[in-house]
C-alpha cells in the first residue's frame, strides 16, 4: 500500500472511530454503562459536547502547522473529517441546549420567545450561535463538488474557521462564572495556532 | 451535645431517596412495636452501615416544604464550594480527607457575649431542627435539601448584640493546606458573607450542621454553614469560623469579585436577570434528562415570611 492508500483504508477509519469515542461515552454514561452523568445530566452533556466541539476546532486548526513542521503532507487528508467532527460536536451542543436545556423536546409550555431572547440578548449565546452558523455553512460546502464550483469563494468561506475558533473560545470565556483557567488554556492554544500562521505569512516580508 | 465527624462515604452507603422517604413509615412501625424512636438497630436498618454520625433529638419544623427532597447522593456530589475546587464535582472529590475537628467559632464585634468557642460548645445551647428547604443556585439550578440546623435568631440572641449591631458577618476557614481550592486566587480568600440583623434573625435563617439527619458532610460545609433559603445559594457560607456583629455593611465575597453581577442581598428574584443569563426559570436537580425547567419563584417561594424585610427597597438596584 502506498501512503494515500494507507490514509484512506487504515488511517481514516481509525481516526473516524476515535473521533466518535467522546459521543459514545456520553451515550454510555447516560445509560449507566461506561460511567454516569452528574446530578445535573443536561448540563453535563451540554458541557461535554461544547468542550469537544472546541477541542476539535483546535485539532482541525493544528493540522496545517503540524504538517509544515513535520513535513507529513498526508496529514492534510484528515482535515475535512476533523472539521466535520468539530461541526458535529458543536451542533450536538446546540441541540442539547435547545431540546433538553431549554426543553423544546420535553416542555409542553416551551416558548420560542425565550430562545429568541437568549440568542439576541445574551451575548455569549449570540456569538456561540454565530460560530455554529459559520460552521454549518462550511460543513454544507465541504464536498469536493462544492469546492470546485465555489472556486476562490470556497477558500474565503473556509478561512472562517479562524473566526469560529475565536468565537468559540470567547463564548466559553464569557460563560464561566469566575474561574477562567480552562477558557484561558484554549485561548493560549488558539493564539499559538493562529500566531504560527501569521509568523509564517509575514516572516519573509521585506523589512524595508 | 457531641457531634462526631462524618466518616468517608462510600457510594454503596448512600441512602437512596426511597429509603429516606420510607423512614417515617419504618420508624412508625418500630414505635408500634414498642421500640424507641432512636433505637440504634432500627435506624441502622434504614441508613446503611457505616460510621456516619446520626444527629440526636432532631425536631421537625413547620417551615419545612412538603416537596420531595433530593437524594443524599445528589446533595453530596453536586454543589459549589470553591475552597475545594471550582467544578461542581470537586467538593465531593477533594473534601473527603478534610478534618472538620477540632473546630472553633469566634464571635466578635458589637455583642456582649463574644469569644472563641469550641464547635460543640458553640451549638450546645440550641435545639436541632430539620428544615427541608428549597435551595436555588444563582446558576439557575435548584434542589430540595433536608438540612438539620439551629436557628440563627437563637444564636444571635444568645450572644446579646448591642444596638450598634446592624449586620452579621461570616467568614470561612482560610487554610490552603486543608482547602486546596484556596491555593488559587479564584476569589479573595477567606470567603465572606453577611446579612442584615433582620435577615439574620428571621425564623427561616439557620446555621446548618447536618443533612438527612446526619452530621454535615465535608463537601457541604462541615461542620457548620449558613442556610438562607430565600437567597441564592452562594449566600450560604460554609465552614464558618467567625461570626461578627458589625455596624457597617460587611464586604461579601462574590460582590467583591464581580460587583455588577452579585449584590449584597442576592435575593432569589425571577424578574432580575443575572447580567449573563436569565433567572426566570431553574432546572431542578434529580428531575432527569428529559424534564422541563420550572419557573423560579420570587424569594424562592418564601415571600410570605421575608418580603416585608425589603419593603420600599428597589430590588432591581439592590440585587
Amino acid at each position: 500500500m502506498n501512503t494515500l492508500q494507507r490514509v484512506r483504508f487504515v488511517g481514516k477509519p481509525i481516526v473516524f472511530l476515535l473521533c466518535l469515542v467522546p459521543a459514545l461515552l456520553v451515550v454510555g454514561d447516560a445509560l449507566n454503562l461506561t460511567g454516569q452523568l452528574s446530578a445535573n445530566p443536561v448540563e453535563d452533556i451540554l458541557d461535554r459536547f461544547g468542550n469537544w466541539g472546541l477541542r476539535f476546532i483546535m485539532v482541525a486548526l493544528a493540522v496545517t502547522p503540524l504538517r509544515r513542521i513535520t513535513g507529513w503532507n498526508w496529514l492534510a487528508r484528515f482535515r475535512r473529517m476533523l472539521g466535520l467532527f468539530a461541526f458535529f460536536y458543536v451542533l450536538m451542543h446546540f441541540l442539547v441546549w435547545l431540546l433538553l436545556d431549554r426543553a423544546l423536546a420535553v416542555d409542553p409550555a416551551f416558548q420560542w420567545s425565550i430562545v429568541w431572547e437568549d440568542l439576541t440578548e445574551r451575548p455569549f449565546i449570540t456569538i456561540g450561535f454565530a460560530a455554529l452558523l459559520l460552521l454549518t455553512a462550511m460543513a454544507l460546502t465541504s464536498t469536493n463538488g462544492m469546492r470546485r464550483r465555489m472556486r476562490k469563494n470556497w477558500d474565503r468561506l473556509h478561512y472562517g474557521v479562524y473566526v469560529v475558533g475565536v468565537l468559540g473560545v470567547w463564548h466559553y470565556w464569557w460563560q464561566v462564572k469566575q474561574d477562567i483557567l480552562e477558557p484561558l488554556i484554549y485561548a493560549v492554544i488558539l493564539a499559538v495556532l493562529l500566531g504560527l500562521r501569521l509568523y509564517w505569512k509575514y516572516r519573509r516580508a521585506p523589512s524595508n | 451535645m457531641l457531634i462526631k465527624k462524618p466518616a468517608d462515604i462510600r457510594p454503596s452507603e448512600i441512602t437512596s431517596e426511597s429509603n429516606y422517604l420510607d423512614r417515617r413509615q419504618f420508624i412508625g412501625a418500630g414505635s408500634i412495636a414498642g421500640a424507641s424512636l432512636l433505637a440504634g438497630p432500627a435506624l441502622g436498618a434504614i441508613v446503611p452501615e457505616g460510621d456516619r454520625a446520626q444527629l440526636p433529638d432532631v425536631r421537625k419544623s413547620p417551615f419545612s416544604t412538603s416537596e420531595k427532597p433530593n437524594s443524599y447522593e445528589d446533595i453530596t456530589t453536586y454543589n459549589n464550594y470553591y475552597e475545594f475546587g471550582t467544578g461542581k464535582g470537586d467538593p465531593f472529590r477533594n473534601a473527603q480527607d478534610f478534618e472538620a475537628r477540632p473546630w472553633s467559632v469566634t464571635v466578635d464585634g458589637h455583642a456582649a457575649k463574644t469569644g472563641t468557642f469550641d464547635f460543640d460548645d458553640f451549638i450546645k445551647p440550641f435545639d436541632l431542627e430539620e428544615r427541608i428547604y428549597r435551595m436555588r443556585c444563582v446558576e439557575a439550578w435548584s434542589m430540595v435539601i433536608p438540612w438539620v440546623g439551629i436557628s440563627l435568631a437563637d444564636v444571635v440572641r444568645h450572644h446579646q448584640p448591642t444596638s450598634k449591631a446592624k449586620y452579621v458577618a461570616f467568614e470561612t476557614l482560610h487554610d490552603p493546606k486543608r482547602m486546596p481550592g484556596q491555593r488559587r486566587r479564584v476569589l479573595d480568600w477567606p470567603y465572606r458573607e453577611g446579612l442584615t440583623i433582620a435577615e439574620a434573625t428571621n425564623p427561616l435563617t439557620i446555621l446548618a450542621v447536618g443533612v438527612y439527619g446526619e452530621a454535615m458532610p465535608n463537601q457541604n460545609g462541615a461542620p457548620i454553614r449558613l442556610v438562607v433559603p430565600w437567597k441564592y445559594g452562594f449566600k450560604g457560607i460554609k465552614g464558618i469560623v467567625r461570626i461578627s456583629f458589625t455596624e457597617k455593611r460587611p464586604q461579601v465575597s462574590w460582590n467583591i469579585s464581580a460587583p455588577h453581577e452579585y449584590g449584597f442581598y442576592a435575593n432569589v428574584n425571577p424578574e432580575v436577570d443575572h447580567p449573563r443569563w436569565s433567572q426566570a426559570s431553574e432546572r431542578r436537580i434529580g428531575s432527569g434528562l428529559f424534564a422541563a425547567r420550572i419557573p423560579t419563584q420570587m424569594f424562592n417561594g418564601y415571600g410570605d415570611q421575608v418580603a416585608h424585610l425589603y419593603d420600599g427597597l428597589d430590588l432591581r438596584k439592590n440585587y
